[in-house]
């Protein structure tokens, strides 16, 4: 912990609502402290414009942690901003230097319409899971737990997946809007699980085809994904994806 | 009301409670249940597991969350475990044990027939779970792995790295979202519950405003279901998400549930410290990290040293020099009292002496860097990320911050509150917790209460009561609307300076000095003249920018703090009113003359139960607690 302050430009993406225009605001805060995560640096300016008689700019958060996937947008062009596998609400401001000037815009994806400035709509992703991402058991029915033996390797790399949190930066850096790493964890994640195979073949088609119908792009191997991903969800489960597809058509 | 309503707990011995009960209970027709329509309110662990199970059942189901997705509920954000007695286990736990360290957990201030059937659940949840895909740790031969977590000298905490309540709510969200696709829940996100409607004393419906387009929708229903989790955030700085609130709950209250036990709030002793005045949150570490982390402090008061210069002789061990048996794993009422005492006392470390080391040295040199890295990767990496210090080199610092809230709504043994018809689930009801929640017990109880004790309930009730759900304009409806409507354009009239959050630190300044680690009866009066003073200032110089049209996020913490203002003035007064130390609240007039808690089972062996009387002071209700199976006794971690 330091107590160095600093001075933040901000250029920021205002937009009442998706029928209303948009463009950038610039706004200056003049001494803040170091070790404040960017969003609390967004909540002082936010103060100010309040007490100033100006709409305050909207943004999602909650968990303020890394850990719920509500935050994000494009820091500098970047999903979630400069530093890897960080979501933007862990986005500390010693990270930048004095008189540093940072543009901040929403998300942009036909899928993800705005909701008002750096927020959008992103239930997309819940339709995606709702087409297949989970398995089939009612409850009361479940077996033992340890019926089933699965290996410390596999549930880890099962894990590994199943940790994206639905944030959209993926999709956001991604020239299609593809929501391929996404619905690649999703799949990786129950494929790779015993629990999940009896559905695995049908899943693998449902989500994929629900992708097309919420107008996400498909993917073209960019993996821009991977680097602003911040659960780190490798693109190599995109390929895994892949062959899925074809395991499951033929 | 007069007094209490029945508890509805079983008679008979614990074992077999649940299972009489179950038996006992009516059903309804699968038929029958097609034309009933439930509320579920909130999508976290307890919300989302209720509600894809009661779809599942048959009934249409209707969700009402805060959040865009029912995957961002706070939930998420549980990393420790969940526990479950597996009897099998060779360290010899058993139902009666994780019943037995839930009571002493909860200093005796739980039913007891409640925390047997959690104890006896819970095995059947991690079952539920790995057969929805969740992840969870495993050994190398494939079972299930566990480990230690404080208060508990068994390893029954099931864990997925340290991300296990996201794992377990992407199950129940995905489980609820399978129910989506099958038209039997209908979600609708970013909906904020403001008022409970009542017809005739039974719970009808909710009144809630869309998020985006600001209308107020009012949703009617045969029952509602409350899980709308804890209100930690009424100190302002907690380990909650920011949007956790206590609306939900407090206006049921207000329309006549009582409301429990609600100035018991955990502290929970390993969390980053705070820092700047605008800071918004404070981040848990895993208090899994005690099992290989030690604590200390400098013997020496105000030592400048950094750690790794203070030998070993000058360092105060002082959780295993107080608790050898324990150790660092003592629960962590203890391990937060004794921190803030030492930081008081000078000992403290880190800006403004308001730290204490939880340091991983001697266990990576015991077993490695990449072993640590292994059990607690994504902790360490976030500690690093908030401080920007490497936590594999230094100590990492920590501080008791508020956490979790024992009290909520009072209910009866089948999770109905006093008001017929509603139900409350997870954090939001007052719950087996008693005094202080042990560790890695909350995700069990919120998925016991939705997977599995909710859906029979619930069902139970609609057997003998289920008559057409009312029109969007009875009268009921039409006067909670102009409630809502009435606290939002009084709030948006008032034009004052000063923004909501402003308000939001004072009270939470206040809650955390005068109803933090201790209290006494001094402090609490102080504090609630303070809570009334500022309440009045916020309602006269708050300032709302915009309308209620449209998406307001300003509008919205006003609303939930307008809620805390009157929750925080009941926990006060509960404080106040218990005059004893147990658990989580501790009043300095009742200690031991080592410093240890000392409670009084003669006067308070009873949950405190709080009816709302409007304009008039609140009521008192005790229900008296009965202990068949332990004898209460002083809880000794020593
Ligand atoms: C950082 C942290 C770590 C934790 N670690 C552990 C652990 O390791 N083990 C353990 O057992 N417990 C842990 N806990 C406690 C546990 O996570 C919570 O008690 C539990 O998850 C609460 O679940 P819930 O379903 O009751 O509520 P929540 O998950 O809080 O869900 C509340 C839901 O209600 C909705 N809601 C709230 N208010 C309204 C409203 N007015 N209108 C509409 N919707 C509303 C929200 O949108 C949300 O969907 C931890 C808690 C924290 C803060
Ligand atoms: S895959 Fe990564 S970037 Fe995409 S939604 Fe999940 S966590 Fe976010
Ligand atoms: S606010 Fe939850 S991930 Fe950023």
């Amino acid at each position: 912990m330091s107590s160095r302050t600093l001075c933040l430009h901000l250029r920021i993406w205002r937009q009442e609502s998706a029928q209303a225009p948009g463009g950038f605001c610039d706004y200056t805060l003049e001494s803040v402290s170091a070790d404040l995560s960017l969003l609390e640096a967004l909540d002082q300016l936010n103060e100010q414009l309040i007490t100033a008689g100006e709409r305050p700019v909207s943004m999602e958060h909650d968990c303020r942690e890394g850990i719920c996937g509500s935050c994000g947008f494009l820091v500098n062009g970047q999903a979630h901003g400069p530093r890897a596998a960080t979501s933007v609400c862990q986005l500390y401001l010693r990270q930048f230097s004095s008189g540093e000037r940072l543009t901040l815009e929403p998300w942009r994806a036909a899928a993800f319409p705005l909701v008002q400035d750096l927020a959008v709509d992103r239930s997309a992703l819940d339709r995606l899971i709702a087409a297949g991402g989970y398995c089939s058991v009612n409850t009361g029915q479940a077996a033992d737990g340890n019926a089933m033996l699965v290996g410390a390797e596999q549930a880890r790399s099962a894990f590994d997946t199943a940790t994206c949190i639905g944030c959209g930066a993926c999709v956001a850096s991604c020239r299609n809007a593809s929501a391929s790493l996404f619905v690649a964890a999703k799949l990786a994640h129950l494929g790779q699980l015993p629990q999940g195979q009896p559905e695995r073949a049908r899943r693998a088609r449902a989500m994929q085809q629900q992708m097309g119908q919420e107008g996400f792009g498909s993917c073209s191997s960019h993996l821009e994904c991977e680097a602003v991903c911040p659960q780190e969800i490798s693109a190599d489960w995109i390929s895994w994806m892949h062959r899925e597809e074809r395991r499951s058509a033929g | 009301m007069s007094g209490l309503p029945d508890a509805q707990l079983p008679g008979g011995p614990l074992p077999q409670a649940w299972q009489h009960c179950k038996e006992g209970l009516p059903l309804v027709s699968p038929q029958r249940k097609r034309q009933l329509r439930l509320l579920v309110v909130g999508s976290g662990l307890a919300g989302a597991s209720a509600a894809a199970t009661l779809a599942e059942q048959g009934y249409q189901v209707r969700l009402l969350s805060f959040h865009d997705s029912p995957r961002r509920a706070h939930s998420v954000a549980a990393q420790g475990g969940i526990n479950a007695a597996r009897p099998r286990a060779a360290d010899g736990d058993s139902i009666s044990r994780l019943f037995a360290d839930t009571v002493r957990g909860g200093d005796f201030r739980a039913r007891e027939a409640g925390c047997w059937r959690l104890a006896e659940i819970s095995s059947g949840i991690i079952d539920q779970c790995v057969a929805q895909g969740v992840p969870f740790a495993r050994e190398y031969g494939g079972s299930l792995a566990t480990r230690n977590f404080g208060g508990a000298l068994v390893s029954r905490t099931f864990y997925a790295r340290g991300q296990t309540g996201q794992q377990l709510l992407y199950g129940a969200y995905q489980a609820l979202m399978r129910q989506v696709a099958a038209g039997r829940v209908e979600l609708l996100c970013r909906r904020d519950v403001l008022e409970i409607i009542t017809v005739e004393g039974v719970a009808r419906g909710v009144v809630a405003r869309h998020l985006i387009s600001g209308e107020l929708e009012v949703h009617t229903a045969q029952a509602v279901l409350l899980a709308s989790g804890g209100y930690s955030n009424v100190y302002f700085l907690s380990t909650n998400a920011l949007k956790s609130n206590a609306s939900a709950i407090w206006r049921a209250h207000r329309q006549g549930a009582l409301l429990a036990n609600p100035c018991f709030t955990q502290i929970h002793p390993t969390c980053i410290p705070s820092g700047d005045a605008y800071q918004s949150k404070l981040t848990l570490m895993s208090e899994s990290l005690r099992n290989d982390g030690r604590v200390w402090l400098p013997l020496q008061p105000a030592d400048p040293r950094p750690p790794a210069e203070i030998p070993e002789q000058e360092r105060d061990y002082f959780l295993e020099r107080l608790y050898p048996a324990y150790g660092n794993m003592v629960p962590r009422d203890l391990a937060s009292r004794r921190a803030r005492e030492l930081c008081q006392a000078g000992h403290g470390v880190g800006p403004g002496g308001r730290s204490v080391y939880l340091d991983l040295r001697d266990a990576i040199s015991s077993q490695g860097a990449s072993t640590i890295e292994s059990r607690y990767g994504n902790l360490l990496q976030m500690y690093e990320r908030i401080t920007g210090e490497d936590p594999y080199t230094t100590p990492l610092r920590i501080y008791p911050a508020p956490h979790y809230t024992m009290g909520g709504l009072w209910v009866d043994y089948r999770l109905m509150s006093s008001i017929p018809g509603l139900f409350v689930l997870g954090e939001a009801n007052f719950s087996e917790h008693g005094a202080n929640r042990l560790g890695a017990s909350a995700l069990m109880q919120g998925l016991a209460d939705g997977y599995f004790i909710a859906p029979l309930t619930v069902t139970a009730w609609l057997a003998g009561h289920a008559t057409p759900a009312i029109a969007a304009d009875h009268p009921a409806c039409r006067e909670a609307r102009a409630r809502a409507a009435g606290r939002i354009a009084a709030l948006l009239q008032v034009a004052g300076p000063r923004p909501v959050d402003a308000f939001h630190r004072e009270l939470g300044a206040v809650m955390i000095e005068r109803c933090g680690i201790s209290r006494d009866a001094a402090g609490l009066r102080a504090g609630l003249a303070e809570v009334a003073a500022l309440e009045q200032r916020f309602h006269a110089e708050v300032r709302l920018p915009g309308t209620a049209a449209g998406p307001n996020p300003e509008l919205e913490k006003a609303l939930r703090l307008e809620d805390f203002f009157g929750l925080a003035q009941l926990m006060l007064r509960d404080a106040l009113a218990r005059e004893e130390s147990c658990g989580a609240h501790f009043r300095e007039e009742h200690q031991t003359a080592d410093g240890e808690a000392r409670r009084d089972d003669s006067r308070f062996a009873h949950i405190a139960a709080w009816e709302h009387r409007g304009g008039a002071d609140p009521v008192r209700h005790a229900e008296p607690l009965r202990f068949t199976s332990l004898e209460p006794s002083a809880r000794s971690y020593r």
